[in-house]
Protein backbone atom coordinates (compact mmCIF):
# COMPACT_ATOMS: atom_id res chain seq x y z
CA UNK A 1 0.00 0.00 0.00
CA UNK A 2 0.83 3.38 -0.67
CA UNK A 3 2.54 5.66 2.40
CA UNK A 4 0.24 8.74 3.20
CA UNK A 5 1.19 11.75 5.02
CA UNK A 6 -1.03 11.82 8.12
CA UNK A 7 -1.78 13.76 11.51
CA UNK A 8 -0.11 11.39 14.37
CA UNK A 9 -4.01 11.79 16.23
CA UNK A 10 -5.22 10.81 12.60
CA UNK A 11 -2.93 8.22 11.91
CA UNK A 12 -3.46 6.41 15.08
CA UNK A 13 -7.30 6.89 14.81
CA UNK A 14 -7.23 5.09 10.70
CA UNK A 15 -4.80 2.48 12.54
CA UNK A 16 -7.56 1.45 15.37
CA UNK A 17 -10.27 1.44 12.25
CA UNK A 18 -7.64 -1.00 9.89
CA UNK A 19 -7.41 -2.96 13.11
CA UNK A 20 -11.00 -3.79 13.05
CA UNK A 21 -12.17 -1.07 16.17
CA UNK A 22 -15.33 0.05 15.45
CA UNK A 23 -16.34 1.42 18.76
CA UNK A 24 -15.17 4.43 20.50
CA UNK A 25 -16.10 6.25 23.51
CA UNK A 26 -14.12 9.54 24.23
CA UNK A 27 -14.10 12.93 25.79
CA UNK A 28 -12.12 16.17 24.29
CA UNK A 29 -8.81 17.28 25.32
CA UNK A 30 -5.56 18.82 23.57
CA UNK A 31 -3.56 17.23 22.14
CA UNK A 32 -5.28 14.73 20.93
CA UNK A 33 -8.87 16.02 19.65
CA UNK A 34 -7.75 15.28 16.27
CA UNK A 35 -8.13 11.65 17.00
CA UNK A 36 -12.01 11.57 17.99
CA UNK A 37 -12.79 14.05 15.51
CA UNK A 38 -11.17 11.77 13.11
CA UNK A 39 -13.46 8.75 14.84
CA UNK A 40 -16.24 10.32 14.73
CA UNK A 41 -16.04 11.45 10.82
CA UNK A 42 -15.12 7.57 9.76
CA UNK A 43 -16.61 5.38 12.23
CA UNK A 44 -20.13 6.00 10.97
CA UNK A 45 -18.71 5.21 7.56
CA UNK A 46 -18.37 1.59 8.47
CA UNK A 47 -21.05 1.11 10.84
CA UNK A 48 -19.35 1.30 13.74
CA UNK A 49 -20.15 3.92 16.88
CA UNK A 50 -18.66 7.14 18.34
CA UNK A 51 -19.99 8.41 21.35
CA UNK A 52 -18.57 11.75 22.95
CA UNK A 53 -19.50 10.73 26.97
CA UNK A 54 -20.31 13.52 29.40
CA UNK A 55 -16.95 13.00 31.07
CA UNK A 56 -13.64 10.74 30.56
CA UNK A 57 -15.02 8.59 33.68
CA UNK A 58 -18.08 7.86 31.52
CA UNK A 59 -16.14 7.41 28.58
CA UNK A 60 -13.82 4.79 30.09
CA UNK A 61 -16.66 3.11 31.62
CA UNK A 62 -18.80 2.84 27.99
CA UNK A 63 -15.36 1.14 27.11
CA UNK A 64 -15.83 -1.32 30.61
CA UNK A 65 -19.48 -2.28 28.57
CA UNK A 66 -18.39 -2.62 24.93
CA UNK A 67 -15.57 -4.50 25.36
CA UNK A 68 -17.27 -6.88 27.84
CA UNK A 69 -19.46 -8.00 24.06
CA UNK A 70 -16.56 -8.91 22.75
CA UNK A 71 -16.10 -5.74 20.39
CA UNK A 72 -12.65 -4.25 19.50
CA UNK A 73 -13.05 -0.82 21.47
CA UNK A 74 -10.67 2.55 21.87
CA UNK A 75 -10.58 5.40 23.71
CA UNK A 76 -8.67 8.11 24.30
CA UNK A 77 -7.25 11.39 26.07
CA UNK A 78 -4.34 13.29 27.17
CA UNK A 79 -2.58 12.89 30.30
CA UNK A 80 -5.48 14.75 33.56
CA UNK A 81 -8.50 12.33 31.12
CA UNK A 82 -6.47 9.49 31.27
CA UNK A 83 -5.72 10.04 35.04
CA UNK A 84 -9.77 10.16 35.33
CA UNK A 85 -9.79 6.87 33.63
CA UNK A 86 -7.90 5.15 36.17
CA UNK A 87 -10.28 3.32 38.41
CA UNK A 88 -12.53 2.15 35.47
CA UNK A 89 -8.78 0.70 34.07
CA UNK A 90 -8.47 -1.29 37.26
CA UNK A 91 -11.80 -2.61 36.76
CA UNK A 92 -11.14 -3.60 33.17
CA UNK A 93 -8.16 -5.05 34.06
CA UNK A 94 -9.92 -7.10 36.90
CA UNK A 95 -12.45 -8.09 34.68
CA UNK A 96 -9.83 -8.91 32.18
CA UNK A 97 -11.16 -7.08 29.02
CA UNK A 98 -9.49 -6.16 25.99
CA UNK A 99 -9.10 -2.81 24.69
CA UNK A 100 -6.83 0.31 23.61
CA UNK A 101 -6.21 2.98 25.20
CA UNK A 102 -4.40 6.19 23.65
CA UNK A 103 -2.65 8.67 26.02
CA UNK A 104 -1.27 11.85 23.88
CA UNK A 105 0.51 12.97 27.11
CA UNK A 106 0.98 16.56 28.20
CA UNK A 107 2.93 18.40 30.83
CA UNK A 108 1.76 18.62 34.19
CA UNK A 109 0.97 17.45 36.99
CA UNK A 110 -2.98 18.79 37.57
CA UNK A 111 -4.14 20.21 34.61
CA UNK A 112 -1.11 21.13 33.76
CA UNK A 113 0.03 22.63 30.09
CA UNK A 114 -0.87 21.29 26.53
CA UNK A 115 2.85 21.06 25.33
CA UNK A 116 4.53 17.45 25.17
CA UNK A 117 5.61 15.83 28.36
CA UNK A 118 6.66 11.91 29.73
CA UNK A 119 5.26 12.58 32.48
CA UNK A 120 2.77 9.67 32.61
CA UNK A 121 5.42 7.79 32.89
CA UNK A 122 4.72 6.52 36.62
CA UNK A 123 0.93 6.50 35.74
CA UNK A 124 1.05 4.27 32.76
CA UNK A 125 3.41 1.91 34.14
CA UNK A 126 2.98 1.91 37.97
CA UNK A 127 -0.95 2.07 37.13
CA UNK A 128 -2.90 5.00 38.69
CA UNK A 129 -5.77 2.52 39.76
CA UNK A 130 -5.99 0.15 43.06
CA UNK A 131 -5.15 -3.25 42.80
CA UNK A 132 -2.77 -5.90 41.89
CA UNK A 133 -2.96 -5.09 37.91
CA UNK A 134 -0.82 -4.63 34.86
CA UNK A 135 -0.72 -3.59 31.26
CA UNK A 136 1.17 -3.26 28.25
CA UNK A 137 2.29 0.13 27.58
CA UNK A 138 3.54 0.62 23.91
CA UNK A 139 5.31 4.05 23.23
CA UNK A 140 5.68 4.70 19.57
CA UNK A 141 8.80 7.41 18.81
CA UNK A 142 7.85 7.84 14.91
CA UNK A 143 4.12 7.74 13.28
CA UNK A 144 4.61 4.56 11.64
CA UNK A 145 5.79 2.82 14.60
CA UNK A 146 2.58 4.32 16.18
CA UNK A 147 0.55 2.91 13.34
CA UNK A 148 2.11 -0.27 13.70
CA UNK A 149 1.87 -0.13 17.28
CA UNK A 150 -2.16 0.69 17.55
CA UNK A 151 -2.53 -1.88 15.21
CA UNK A 152 -0.92 -5.11 16.73
CA UNK A 153 -2.52 -3.45 20.61
CA UNK A 154 -5.43 -4.49 19.41
CA UNK A 155 -4.31 -8.42 18.87
CA UNK A 156 -2.40 -8.35 22.32
CA UNK A 157 -5.21 -7.08 23.44
CA UNK A 158 -7.63 -9.61 22.74
CA UNK A 159 -4.46 -12.67 23.32
CA UNK A 160 -4.11 -11.52 27.07
CA UNK A 161 -7.99 -9.92 27.88
CA UNK A 162 -6.47 -7.33 29.24
CA UNK A 163 -6.26 -3.62 28.20
CA UNK A 164 -3.34 -2.19 26.58
CA UNK A 165 -2.10 1.90 26.54
CA UNK A 166 -0.19 3.40 23.47
CA UNK A 167 1.39 6.71 25.06
CA UNK A 168 2.25 9.51 22.79
CA UNK A 169 3.07 13.11 23.53
CA UNK A 170 1.68 15.96 21.92
CA UNK A 171 4.50 16.03 19.25
CA UNK A 172 3.43 12.78 17.78
CA UNK A 173 0.13 13.33 18.25
CA UNK A 174 0.37 17.03 16.07
CA UNK A 175 3.13 16.14 13.71
CA UNK A 176 2.29 14.64 10.28
CA UNK A 177 4.70 11.79 8.65
CA UNK A 178 4.03 9.30 5.97
CA UNK A 179 2.72 5.95 7.22
CA UNK A 180 1.75 2.84 5.73
CA UNK A 181 -0.53 0.82 6.85
CA UNK A 182 0.21 -2.67 6.71
CA UNK A 183 -0.89 -6.11 7.45
CA UNK A 184 0.04 -6.93 10.86
CA UNK A 185 1.19 -10.41 11.73
CA UNK A 186 -1.04 -12.51 12.77
CA UNK A 187 -1.69 -14.14 16.20
CA UNK A 188 -3.54 -17.32 17.07
CA UNK A 189 -6.18 -15.40 19.03
CA UNK A 190 -8.56 -17.69 21.04
CA UNK A 191 -12.30 -16.98 20.45
CA UNK A 192 -14.27 -14.79 23.13
CA UNK A 193 -16.29 -17.43 24.74
CA UNK A 194 -16.44 -14.91 27.79
CA UNK A 195 -17.92 -12.07 25.81
CA UNK A 196 -21.65 -11.43 27.19
CA UNK A 197 -23.62 -11.50 23.64
CA UNK A 198 -26.69 -13.17 24.81
CA UNK A 199 -27.23 -16.95 25.98
CA UNK A 200 -29.96 -17.85 23.25
CA UNK A 201 -31.25 -20.41 26.21
CA UNK A 202 -28.56 -21.92 24.95
CA UNK A 203 -25.56 -21.66 27.57
CA UNK A 204 -25.65 -20.06 30.74
CA UNK A 205 -24.74 -16.54 31.19
CA UNK A 206 -21.27 -15.37 30.96
CA UNK A 207 -20.45 -12.53 33.44
CA UNK A 208 -18.09 -9.40 33.46
CA UNK A 209 -17.38 -8.77 37.24
CA UNK A 210 -14.25 -7.49 39.21
CA UNK A 211 -15.88 -7.99 42.78
CA UNK A 212 -14.75 -11.10 44.89
CA UNK A 213 -15.62 -11.56 48.16
CA UNK A 214 -13.94 -14.40 49.53
CA UNK A 215 -10.25 -13.72 49.64
CA UNK A 216 -9.83 -17.12 48.88
CA UNK A 217 -11.66 -16.87 45.36
CA UNK A 218 -9.64 -13.17 45.01
CA UNK A 219 -6.16 -14.29 45.67
CA UNK A 220 -6.61 -17.37 43.23
CA UNK A 221 -7.55 -14.45 40.60
CA UNK A 222 -4.51 -12.39 41.68
CA UNK A 223 -2.39 -15.36 40.70
CA UNK A 224 -4.10 -16.36 37.54
CA UNK A 225 -3.69 -12.10 36.50
CA UNK A 226 -0.08 -12.35 37.55
CA UNK A 227 0.62 -15.50 35.94
CA UNK A 228 -0.55 -13.57 32.73
CA UNK A 229 1.47 -10.70 33.66
CA UNK A 230 4.43 -13.27 33.51
CA UNK A 231 3.92 -14.21 30.24
CA UNK A 232 3.40 -10.50 28.83
CA UNK A 233 6.71 -10.11 30.25
CA UNK A 234 8.01 -12.84 28.99
CA UNK A 235 6.76 -12.47 25.28
CA UNK A 236 6.09 -9.20 24.77
CA UNK A 237 9.23 -6.82 25.33
CA UNK A 238 10.40 -4.67 22.64
CA UNK A 239 13.23 -2.16 22.57
CA UNK A 240 15.79 -0.72 20.14
CA UNK A 241 19.13 -0.60 20.14
CA UNK A 242 21.16 2.37 18.94
CA UNK A 243 24.50 2.73 17.67
CA UNK A 244 25.89 0.62 20.54
CA UNK A 245 29.31 -0.09 19.25
CA UNK A 246 32.25 0.70 21.73
CA UNK A 247 29.68 3.09 23.62
CA UNK A 248 31.27 4.85 26.48
CA UNK A 249 27.65 6.36 27.42
CA UNK A 250 24.59 4.50 26.99
CA UNK A 251 21.65 7.02 26.91
CA UNK A 252 18.14 5.72 27.78
CA UNK A 253 15.10 7.30 26.06
CA UNK A 254 11.59 6.39 24.74
CA UNK A 255 9.14 7.91 22.34
CA UNK A 256 10.16 11.60 20.53
CA UNK A 257 13.04 12.04 23.20
CA UNK A 258 14.74 9.22 21.73
CA UNK A 259 14.91 10.67 18.09
CA UNK A 260 16.24 13.84 19.88
CA UNK A 261 18.60 11.75 21.69
CA UNK A 262 19.90 9.64 18.44
CA UNK A 263 20.42 13.39 17.04
CA UNK A 264 22.98 14.30 19.77
CA UNK A 265 24.88 10.51 19.60
CA UNK A 266 25.29 10.81 15.77
CA UNK A 267 26.53 14.62 16.33
CA UNK A 268 28.99 13.36 19.50
CA UNK A 269 30.51 10.36 17.18
CA UNK A 270 31.14 12.86 14.96
CA UNK A 271 33.22 14.44 17.83
CA UNK A 272 34.54 11.19 18.40
CA UNK A 273 32.58 10.33 21.51
CA UNK A 274 30.90 7.31 21.24
CA UNK A 275 27.46 7.07 22.86
CA UNK A 276 24.93 4.50 22.11
CA UNK A 277 20.36 4.46 23.20
CA UNK A 278 18.43 1.89 24.42
CA UNK A 279 15.40 2.52 23.95
CA UNK A 280 12.49 1.23 25.37
CA UNK A 281 9.76 0.35 22.71
CA UNK A 282 7.69 -1.19 25.56
CA UNK A 283 7.52 0.95 29.40
CA UNK A 284 6.17 -2.31 30.88
CA UNK A 285 7.09 -4.59 30.38
CA UNK A 286 10.30 -2.66 31.04
CA UNK A 287 13.42 -3.94 28.33
CA UNK A 288 15.15 -5.37 31.55
CA UNK A 289 17.00 -7.80 29.73
CA UNK A 290 18.48 -5.01 27.40
CA UNK A 291 20.74 -3.46 29.81
CA UNK A 292 22.93 -7.32 29.31
CA UNK A 293 23.72 -6.03 25.92
CA UNK A 294 25.79 -3.40 27.12
CA UNK A 295 29.53 -3.15 26.14
CA UNK A 296 32.23 -3.88 27.87
CA UNK A 297 33.18 -0.16 27.22
CA UNK A 298 30.23 1.55 28.87
CA UNK A 299 31.12 3.81 32.00
CA UNK A 300 27.92 5.01 32.70
CA UNK A 301 24.02 5.24 31.75
CA UNK A 302 22.36 8.45 31.30
CA UNK A 303 18.29 8.30 31.39
CA UNK A 304 16.69 11.07 29.58
CA UNK A 305 13.55 11.92 29.49
CA UNK A 306 11.05 14.90 29.19
CA UNK A 307 9.63 14.41 32.83
CA UNK A 308 11.64 15.23 35.88
CA UNK A 309 13.11 11.72 36.40
CA UNK A 310 10.26 8.97 36.49
CA UNK A 311 11.70 6.01 33.98
CA UNK A 312 15.30 6.66 35.77
CA UNK A 313 14.09 3.93 38.58
CA UNK A 314 13.41 1.38 35.81
CA UNK A 315 16.91 2.48 34.26
CA UNK A 316 18.11 1.18 38.20
CA UNK A 317 16.26 -1.50 38.14
CA UNK A 318 17.45 -2.97 34.87
CA UNK A 319 21.52 -1.76 35.84
CA UNK A 320 21.62 -4.12 38.70
CA UNK A 321 24.31 -1.60 40.14
CA UNK A 322 26.23 -2.23 37.47
CA UNK A 323 27.09 1.04 35.79
CA UNK A 324 26.23 4.95 37.70
CA UNK A 325 23.13 6.33 36.51
CA UNK A 326 22.66 9.87 35.68
CA UNK A 327 19.77 11.86 34.49
CA UNK A 328 19.18 14.79 31.93
CA UNK A 329 15.64 15.75 31.62
CA UNK A 330 13.25 18.87 30.40
CA UNK A 331 9.39 19.28 32.05
CA UNK A 332 6.61 21.23 31.68
CA UNK A 333 6.05 21.19 27.88
CA UNK A 334 9.99 22.02 27.48
CA UNK A 335 11.74 19.75 25.07
CA UNK A 336 15.37 19.21 25.48
CA UNK A 337 17.91 19.58 22.64
CA UNK A 338 20.13 17.49 21.20
CA UNK A 339 23.32 20.40 22.47
CA UNK A 340 22.15 19.97 26.44
CA UNK A 341 22.30 15.78 26.13
CA UNK A 342 25.73 16.44 24.45
CA UNK A 343 26.66 18.48 27.36
CA UNK A 344 25.44 16.34 29.61
CA UNK A 345 27.21 13.07 27.85
CA UNK A 346 30.26 15.04 28.00
CA UNK A 347 30.07 16.25 31.40
CA UNK A 348 29.77 12.68 32.46
CA UNK A 349 32.63 11.35 30.64
CA UNK A 350 35.19 14.06 32.12
CA UNK A 351 34.06 13.53 35.05
CA UNK A 352 34.01 16.04 38.00
CA UNK A 353 34.40 18.67 35.90
CA UNK B 1 20.90 17.97 -0.46
CA UNK B 2 21.22 16.21 2.32
CA UNK B 3 19.12 17.34 5.06
CA UNK B 4 16.84 20.55 4.77
CA UNK B 5 15.43 21.91 8.17
CA UNK B 6 12.77 24.77 7.46
CA UNK B 7 11.31 27.09 9.87
CA UNK B 8 7.90 28.31 8.01
CA UNK B 9 6.33 31.45 10.43
CA UNK B 10 3.95 34.37 9.87
CA UNK B 11 0.80 35.11 11.24
CA UNK B 12 -2.63 33.14 10.95
CA UNK B 13 -4.05 32.89 8.05
CA UNK B 14 -1.20 33.43 5.59
CA UNK B 15 -1.07 30.44 5.26
CA UNK B 16 2.34 28.81 6.95
CA UNK B 17 1.19 26.09 7.98
CA UNK B 18 -0.48 24.79 4.82
CA UNK B 19 3.18 26.10 2.82
CA UNK B 20 4.62 23.36 5.15
CA UNK B 21 2.38 20.75 4.44
CA UNK B 22 2.70 21.27 0.89
CA UNK B 23 6.20 20.92 0.86
CA UNK B 24 6.44 18.35 2.91
CA UNK B 25 3.59 16.06 0.93
CA UNK B 26 6.02 17.03 -2.17
CA UNK B 27 8.87 15.22 -0.55
CA UNK B 28 7.07 12.18 0.00
CA UNK B 29 6.08 12.54 -3.22
CA UNK B 30 9.93 12.77 -4.64
CA UNK B 31 10.52 9.37 -1.94
CA UNK B 32 12.62 11.36 0.58
CA UNK B 33 12.19 11.40 4.46
CA UNK B 34 9.76 14.15 5.99
CA UNK B 35 8.45 15.38 9.04
CA UNK B 36 6.04 17.95 9.54
CA UNK B 37 5.75 19.59 13.35
CA UNK B 38 3.05 22.23 13.75
CA UNK B 39 3.17 24.83 16.71
CA UNK B 40 0.27 23.97 18.60
CA UNK B 41 -1.31 25.98 21.65
CA UNK B 42 -3.95 28.77 22.60
CA UNK B 43 -3.05 30.93 20.06
CA UNK B 44 -5.31 34.81 19.46
CA UNK B 45 -6.66 35.27 16.30
CA UNK B 46 -4.20 37.21 14.02
CA UNK B 47 -1.67 35.34 16.49
CA UNK B 48 1.32 33.48 14.89
CA UNK B 49 1.99 30.28 13.99
CA UNK B 50 4.85 27.97 12.77
CA UNK B 51 5.87 24.72 11.36
CA UNK B 52 8.68 23.10 11.25
CA UNK B 53 9.41 20.83 7.93
CA UNK B 54 12.41 18.39 7.38
CA UNK B 55 12.98 16.96 3.89
CA UNK B 56 15.72 14.67 3.96
CA UNK B 57 17.91 11.75 2.00
CA UNK B 58 18.52 9.75 5.03
CA UNK B 59 15.49 9.22 7.94
CA UNK B 60 14.72 11.93 9.65
CA UNK B 61 15.84 12.07 13.44
CA UNK B 62 13.63 14.60 15.51
CA UNK B 63 11.42 16.49 13.80
CA UNK B 64 12.43 19.86 16.40
CA UNK B 65 14.45 22.38 14.20
CA UNK B 66 16.78 23.89 17.52
CA UNK B 67 19.39 26.29 16.18
CA UNK B 68 20.12 24.12 13.12
CA UNK B 69 17.63 25.26 10.55
CA UNK B 70 19.13 25.85 6.77
CA UNK B 71 16.61 27.40 5.85
CA UNK B 72 13.98 30.07 7.38
CA UNK B 73 10.66 31.96 5.68
CA UNK B 74 9.22 34.55 7.74
CA UNK B 75 5.89 36.62 6.91
CA UNK B 76 5.89 39.03 9.47
CA UNK B 77 8.59 41.14 11.53
CA UNK B 78 7.67 38.75 14.34
CA UNK B 79 8.75 35.93 12.86
CA UNK B 80 11.94 37.28 11.53
CA UNK B 81 12.70 38.42 15.35
CA UNK B 82 11.46 35.07 16.52
CA UNK B 83 13.60 32.46 14.05
CA UNK B 84 16.44 34.42 12.63
CA UNK B 85 18.46 33.11 15.64
CA UNK B 86 17.48 29.59 14.74
CA UNK B 87 19.35 29.64 11.57
CA UNK B 88 23.03 27.99 11.04
CA UNK B 89 25.52 29.72 9.48
CA UNK B 90 25.29 29.64 5.87
CA UNK B 91 21.75 29.21 6.15
CA UNK B 92 19.22 31.26 3.77
CA UNK B 93 16.22 33.25 5.15
CA UNK B 94 13.75 34.61 2.92
CA UNK B 95 12.02 37.59 4.22
CA UNK B 96 8.41 38.99 3.14
CA UNK B 97 9.50 42.39 2.40
CA UNK B 98 6.10 43.66 1.27
CA UNK B 99 5.15 43.25 5.29
CA UNK B 100 9.10 43.22 6.82
CA UNK B 101 10.63 47.06 5.98
CA UNK B 102 13.64 45.54 8.68
CA UNK B 103 16.38 43.65 6.88
CA UNK B 104 17.96 40.75 8.58
CA UNK B 105 20.58 41.41 11.47
CA UNK B 106 22.88 38.60 11.19
CA UNK B 107 25.27 39.01 8.14
CA UNK B 108 26.68 35.08 8.15
CA UNK B 109 23.25 33.99 6.44
CA UNK B 110 21.99 34.49 2.88
CA UNK B 111 19.30 37.24 2.73
CA UNK B 112 16.45 37.02 0.43
CA UNK B 113 13.92 39.92 -0.09
CA UNK B 114 10.68 38.80 -1.68
CA UNK B 115 7.84 41.32 -1.99
CA UNK B 116 5.40 38.26 -1.79
CA UNK B 117 1.89 40.07 -1.01
CA UNK B 118 3.02 42.62 -3.74
CA UNK B 119 3.35 39.56 -6.46
CA UNK B 120 0.22 37.99 -5.28
CA UNK B 121 -1.84 41.22 -5.50
CA UNK B 122 -0.35 41.61 -9.21
CA UNK B 123 -1.46 38.16 -10.30
CA UNK B 124 -4.84 39.15 -8.72
CA UNK B 125 -4.80 37.33 -5.57
CA UNK B 126 -3.56 38.36 -2.24
CA UNK B 127 -3.97 34.30 -0.66
CA UNK B 128 -0.80 33.23 -2.68
CA UNK B 129 1.53 35.11 -0.75
CA UNK B 130 2.73 31.99 1.07
CA UNK B 131 3.60 30.03 -2.69
CA UNK B 132 5.33 32.96 -3.79
CA UNK B 133 7.67 32.13 -0.36
CA UNK B 134 7.78 28.65 -1.55
CA UNK B 135 8.37 28.96 -4.88
CA UNK B 136 12.00 31.12 -4.06
CA UNK B 137 12.68 28.93 -1.44
CA UNK B 138 12.82 25.71 -3.82
CA UNK B 139 14.42 28.43 -6.52
CA UNK B 140 17.23 28.65 -3.83
CA UNK B 141 17.51 24.90 -2.72
CA UNK B 142 15.96 22.64 -5.20
CA UNK B 143 14.46 20.47 -2.50
CA UNK B 144 11.89 19.49 -4.69
CA UNK B 145 10.48 20.39 -7.86
CA UNK B 146 7.61 23.02 -8.72
CA UNK B 147 5.89 20.52 -10.76
CA UNK B 148 6.02 17.89 -7.68
CA UNK B 149 4.77 21.02 -5.26
CA UNK B 150 1.72 21.59 -8.03
CA UNK B 151 1.18 17.79 -8.02
CA UNK B 152 0.64 17.78 -4.50
CA UNK B 153 -1.15 20.90 -4.41
CA UNK B 154 -3.79 18.67 -7.15
CA UNK B 155 -4.10 16.14 -4.78
CA UNK B 156 -4.69 18.39 -1.22
CA UNK B 157 -7.05 20.49 -3.31
CA UNK B 158 -9.59 17.50 -4.02
CA UNK B 159 -11.47 17.66 -7.78
CA UNK B 160 -13.70 20.59 -6.58
CA UNK B 161 -10.92 22.79 -6.61
CA UNK B 162 -8.96 22.07 -9.22
CA UNK B 163 -9.23 25.44 -10.97
CA UNK B 164 -7.54 27.08 -8.14
CA UNK B 165 -4.14 25.14 -9.16
CA UNK B 166 -3.33 27.38 -12.32
CA UNK B 167 -2.66 30.39 -9.56
CA UNK B 168 -0.86 28.79 -6.89
CA UNK B 169 1.77 27.23 -10.19
CA UNK B 170 1.51 30.79 -11.40
CA UNK B 171 2.70 31.76 -8.05
CA UNK B 172 5.73 29.57 -7.09
CA UNK B 173 7.30 30.60 -10.48
CA UNK B 174 7.01 33.84 -9.73
CA UNK B 175 8.24 33.22 -6.36
CA UNK B 176 11.20 31.17 -8.29
CA UNK B 177 11.62 34.26 -10.61
CA UNK B 178 11.63 36.78 -7.83
CA UNK B 179 15.37 35.42 -6.68
CA UNK B 180 16.62 33.79 -9.37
Amino acid sequence: MDKVLMKGNEAIGAAAIKAGCKYFFGYPITPQNELPEFMSRELPKIDGVFVQAESEVAAINMIYGAAGTGARVMTSSSSPGVALKQEGISYIAGAELPCVIVNISRGGPGLGGIQPSQADYFQSTRGGGNGDYRHLVYAPASLQEAVDLTIEAFDVADYYRNPVIVIGDGMIGQMMEPVEFKEPKKRELPNKDWATTGTKGERRPNIINSLALDPAELEKHNIKLDKKYKEIEKNEVRYEMYKMDKAEVVMVAYGTTARIVKNAIDALREEGINAGLIRPITLWPFPNKAFNEIPDTAKALLSVEMSMGQMIDDVKIANEGRLPVHFYGRAGGMIPTPEAIMDKVKEIIGGGK
Amino acid sequence: MATEKIIMAGFGGQGVMSMGQLLTYAGMIENKQVSWLPSYGPEMRGGTANCSVIVSDTPVGSPIITEDATAAIVMNLPSLTKFEGNLKSGGNIIINSSLIEKKASRTDVNAYYVPANEIANEIGNNKVANMIMLGAYLELTKVVSIDTVVEALKKVFGPSKQDLVPLNKEALERGANSVR
